[in-house]
């Protein structure tokens, strides 16, 4: 065990580790709206739109998230079409080819947390609403969303880990996150072990942050 | 009871057979199989190319078998320290860097790496001498790199992880670039056709490879490199307590540029003689 590797490279680690957290929280925002859209449209009656949606959430679930990106990034690449039109901005940066496979990845499991959440919703608290008069829009803002909400928080928290070590696959596209800098460390290094145990560390320090949020928040808006 | 002494007889019959392997007489040889005409795949996913054959017959002057295994890049020497593979033959070149964690036979080949830009790019026609030493670099190669670096400002290159052009674009000769770094250079290839990368730095063949074979317009432009951050030549990887096996290669290596072997198989593969 190289100690002093480990120590020396704790900095740079660390520092590839906050675009790591940058990378996850745009997908994350962005994937949120998405997932929510796809949830709401997934309720829809008309079966057109209900395929849609179901299609989306099957495929992206249903395909490996680095084939995901290397189609984003690669594949797109390669239709010369693309390349002359304003999409090609976007698409030119690794960056943005990455947030576009994790935001559309994650995006289809919000859809599903969502969905579920919105169908345990008991049907005797929307009858509440509507016996009060309520209108069926605020019915829906103001009281299943919110225990939509509340309802999808452990499998949401889950998805948020699972996407936290997801984003080790930008590295695959040039970015340098966490596990992109490890990798370089260990290229000059040629010491794998002792780079890798640090960067797991640094992921499951992040985890356990993000399972202690979630949990703070299950207990604040705990039905009892 | 049953189960758990099956799971338990499984166990050992496998750790047996395992055993077995690793105690053969054979040389268990790395190669990344993605970097051609050193070693690349047929499309029936053979290992194929310069190295390969190479390996197989200085096999034959050592008077064992060999077996070559498949390795990516970015853990071949790594791979090599934890006894996955006996010696490593995958273009790596003899570096200061990496003698520091493994052994090198003798080089066996050596070629040039030159940058690449797509047909039509501005860095086309930069003035500089066909090719510049970089071991004790004369005024000739000094200016070649000034110039250079004025052409570099400001692009993306794009490089392979890991390697000796690696080194190169971050050793300061150039001065300082936005690097891009790839895990094959099949991605250096993708992300240089797609204008992703600016220009491009690899073993001059890896590029006119490339161009053969996707008819891309791929062009190389500046001078070639040798020497320096380049290192000397490329030569067998081996384990720095394994000198049995470095003393065998060394000789087999000798024999085999003797009898012509090595010309003949690099001017195959290569298209000119790039043994050394």
């Amino acid at each position: 065990m190289d100690l002093e590797l480990m120590i020396n490279s704790l900095p740079k680690l660390l520092s590839a580790a906050l675009i790591t957290l940058k990378l996850l929280s745009v997908s994350l925002i962005i994937g949120l709206f998405i997932g929510l859209l796809f949830a709401i449209l997934r309720l829809n009656k008309n079966i057109f739109v209900n395929k849609f949606a179901y299609g989306y959430s099957y495929v992206f679930r249903g395909t490996p998230l680095l084939v995901q990106i290397f189609i984003i990034y690669f594949g797109l690449g390669q239709i010369e079409y693309l390349r002359s039109t304003f999409l090609w901005v976007i698409l030119k940066e690794p960056y943005w080819c990455a947030i576009i496979a994790f935001a559309l990845n994650t995006g289809a499991y919000t859809s599903e947390i969502l969905r579920s959440a919105f169908q345990t919703i008991k049907p005797g608290i929307i009858e509440a609403g509507k016996s009060l008069g309520i209108s069926n829009k605020i019915i829906f803002y103001k009281i299943q969303i919110p225990i939509a909400i509340r309802q999808s928080l452990p499998a949401y928290g889950n998805e948020i880990i699972l996407m936290m070590k997801g984003t080790s696959l930008a590295s695959t596209v040039t970015i340098m996150d966490l596990t992109g800098v490890a990798k370089y460390i260990i290229s000059t290094t040629f010491k794998p072990i002792e780079v890798f145990i640090v960067a797991g560390s640094i992921y499951l320090f992040m985890t356990f942050i993000i399972h202690n949020v979630i949990k703070f928040l299950e207990k604040k808006y705990s039905f009892n | 009871m049953n189960i758990l002494k099956k799971t338990i007889f499984s166990v050992l019959a496998s750790l047996l057979i395992i055993g077995n392997v690793h105690a053969s007489d054979k040389i268990k040889i790395g190669t990344e199989g993605a970097y051609p005409p050193w070693n690349s795949k047929d499309a029936s996913g053979k290992l194929i190319g310069f190295e390969v054959e190479l390996a197989y017959t200085l096999c034959r002057y050592i008077g064992k078998q060999c077996v070559i295994v498949e390795q990516d890049w970015d853990g071949m020497i790594p791979a090599l320290i934890m006894r996955k593979f006996d010696a490593i033959m995958a273009g790596m070149s003899i570096t200061d860097e990496r003698k520091k964690a493994i052994s090198f036979s003798q080089g066996y080949a050596d070629e040039v790496a030159s940058l690449a830009v797509m047909k039509g790019s501005d860095l086309e026609g930069m003035k500089t001498p066909a090719g510049i030493g970089l071991s004790s670099p004369n005024s000739d190669a000094k200016k070649a790199l000034k110039t250079i670096t004025a052409a570099l400002a400001g692009k993306t290159v794009c490089t392979q992880s890991g390697t000796i052009h690696q080194n190169f674009l971050e050793s300061g000769d150039v001065g300082k670039v936005n690097l891009r770094t790839y895990k094959t250079q099949d991605e250096v290839n993708l992300d240089l056709a797609s204008g992703r990368c600016d220009v491009a730095l690899a073993a001059a063949v890896a590029f006119s490879d490339y161009a053969e074979k996707s008819g891309k317009p791929v062009v190389l432009v500046g001078p070639t490199f040798s020497g320096g951050a380049f290192g000397n030549g490329v030569g067998v990887g081996i384990r720095q307590d394994d000198t049995e096996l470095l003393k065998a290669f060394n000789k087999a290596i000798d024999k085999a540029r003797k009898n012509g072997d090595i010309s003949r198989i690099a001017t195959k593969w290569f298209g000119f003689d790039a043994s050394m």
